[in-house]
């Protein structure tokens, strides 16, 4: 028999089981059979067999683009942890005035639009008529081709996605600070240590499972990278800021190429999953 | 002493990174109101206001329109997810069901495909649907929210099983018991799921840029970003801040408004998430 729970869990929970069907097992099931076909949308499909992995592994421009997004991760991670793990320290201080001032002050680049943030800095980078450039000249400094050239173009982007996500990794963190017992710090005072070790010896190993949230959190939003150099830099210059999403965006919707966007896109996710994984092995073990 | 030094440096540190935060902003502005020549300069004061950039804006793209789709889609996209999400969540936080626990598990899996994997399906299925440049390509995939599911039912679930039970023998639908006598009882989470969704439906320009093509029907991040990039500004950086200034004001204004339910939203959602 079914009871009236029964029946109204199921229509409840309808809008869900209708939406996976179309948003989620379909388009897997699909992804997975076009990763073996060749496709442009206009002919019909072609069974190709493993042709798009052959492709992918000779592809020069994937891998540039894999470790373009790499550079891009290993610059970008390390310096938003740091400096996250920093000031969310010091908004942690009991007796810090203007503290909700400075959490709205770091949190609004997150809420503004990325397209807002690329746009502000495509002009404070640029070389010629840019404010940076214009201030280091004011400082008798160098210019220094932040977007034109190919080994500082990435590192710059990261530098601004740095800028856009640290509010929110603040934010995160500081409710994990805000979990330790105040105990601990005045039995470490009582004790004779320092402020500095009390980071290094209470803070840190309290706030680990946060900060493993934190690096896994940025490692998928870094994957994401889109927006940024297809507002930037196209991608260019010789394809130093060819982000992998950018990649798959430009074989799919320039070239439609939907076999080989759709296989792209499958070695992306084993990447991401395979990233994450070590991150969490290495880290717990780590600290 | 060396405490109290420590704590100078402390506020030293915040100073200069709020102001690493801020002043990017103020220039901003202030590089829409300047002269063209002047931008490049870190002055905050324009030598002379001119209302130009806007002007060229509002000449150049139909920017209130974009303005009207990005409300009309952000508004519809969180009226959907508050509804849906209650819905589903409710059916997994009180009703009990077979296959309850299945659903439940099958949410968590799909939370960790990357989008990389259904982006093309996605575009497929939008093209075959005939909803390529309607505002249907941009509302329906992003109806239903698992994060907005997940908060919801965890929130729902403290909510007492008697008072359930005495409206159903009052007769009353579950539908009913949904919207009107859990709904009052859940405003913070409703808040923290609204925010949430509406910023990323106001911020979302990867998925428009793909589906919409036709300029009357383009969000602000999309007319934004083609107008900056497609040479339509005439790479003058006045007009181009302009538009941008434009696209940020709405959210900023929330933001101001609502700034604690904005960090402590994004703050769960990135523990949870």
């Amino acid at each position: 028999m079914i009871t009236r729970e029964e029946k109204f869990g199921w229509v409840l929970a309808s809008p869900y089981i209708i939406y996976f069907i179309i948003i989620s097992a379909f388009p897997i099931i699909f992804s997975l059979i076009l990763v073996f076909m060749r496709w442009n949308m206009l002919s019909s499909m072609q069974f190709i067999g493993l042709q798009n992995f052959f492709t992918l592994f000779q592809d020069p421009l994937f891998w540039k683009a894999l470790m373009n997004t790499f550079t891009f991760l290993i610059i970008h991670i390390p310096l938003q942890i740091c400096l996250a793990l920093l000031i969310s320290a010091l908004l942690n201080s009991p007796d810090l005035i203007w503290k909700s001032f400075f959490r709205s002050t770091f949190f609004m680049p997150v809420v503004i639009s990325g397209v807002v943030v690329t746009l502000l800095w495509k002009q404070l980078y640029s070389t010629e008529t840019g404010l940076l450039n214009n201030i280091l000249l004011g400082m008798n400094l160098e210019k220094i081709p932040w977007l034109t050239s190919t080994k500082i173009a990435m590192p710059a982007i990261a530098i601004m996605a740095t800028w856009k996500n640290l509010g929110l990794y603040i934010v995160i963190l500081l409710a994990g600070l805000q979990n330790i017992p105040r105990s601990l710090y005045e039995a470490a005072d009582i004790d004779g240590a320092s402020r500095i070790q009390q980071f290094f010896h209470i803070t840190i190993p309290m706030v680990n499972p946060t900060l493993i949230t934190v690096i896994v959190l940025s490692t998928i939003g870094g994957f994401s990278l889109f927006i940024e150099p297809y507002i930037m830099t196209g991608g260019g210059p010789l394809n130093s800021t060819l982000s992998t999403n950018l990649y798959i965006y430009q074989q799919a919707f320039s070239f439609y190429k939907m076999g080989y966007a759709a296989t792209l896109g499958f070695m992306m996710a084993f990447v991401i999953f395979l990233v994450v994984m070590l991150q969490r092995k290495y880290i717990e073990r780590e600290i | 002493m060396k405490i109290k030094l420590l704590k100078y440096l402390g506020y030293l540190i915040l100073v200069i990174f709020a102001i690493t935060f801020i002043y990017p902003f103020l220039w901003m502005i202030s590089a829409t109101l300047k002269p063209e020549i002047e931008i490049q300069y870190p002055n905050l004061i324009p030598s002379e206001f001119s209302l130009k950039s806007y002007y060229n804006v509002f000449m150049k793209i139909p920017i209130g329109r974009a303005f009207f789709n990005s409300v009309f889609v952000s508004g519809s996209v969180t009226a959907l997810v508050l509804v849906f999400s209650s819905m589903v969540g409710y059916a997994l936080a009180q009703l009990k069901f077979r296959g309850r626990e299945l659903l439940f598990s099958i949410m968590l899996l799909t939370m960790m495909i990357p989008f990389q994997v259904t982006l093309i399906p996605m575009y497929v299925l939008m093209v075959k649907f005939g909803w390529v440049n309607t505002y249907m390509a941009l509302i329906f995939p992003a109806m239903i929210s698992v994060f907005g599911i997940f908060l919801l039912r965890q929130y729902f679930k403290a909510f007492p099983k008697a008072l359930i039970e005495v409206a159903r023998l009052d007769g009353c639908s579950e539908l009913y018991i949904v919207f009107k006598l859990v709904w009052p009882n859940s405003i913070p989470a409703l808040v923290t799921v609204g925010i949430i969704t509406f910023m990323n439906s106001w911020n979302d320009v990867l998925w428009p840029i793909i589906v919409i093509r036709k300029q009357e029907l383009m969000t602000m991040p999309q007319m934004v970003t083609l107008f900056a990039t497609g040479g339509q500004a005439d790479a003058q950086m006045g007009t181009i801040l302009a538009a941008a200034t434009l696209l940020a004001i709405p959210v900023v204004v929330l933001y101001l408004i609502f700034q604690r339910q904005f960090i402590e939203s994004m703050a769960s959602s990135g523990i949870k998430g």
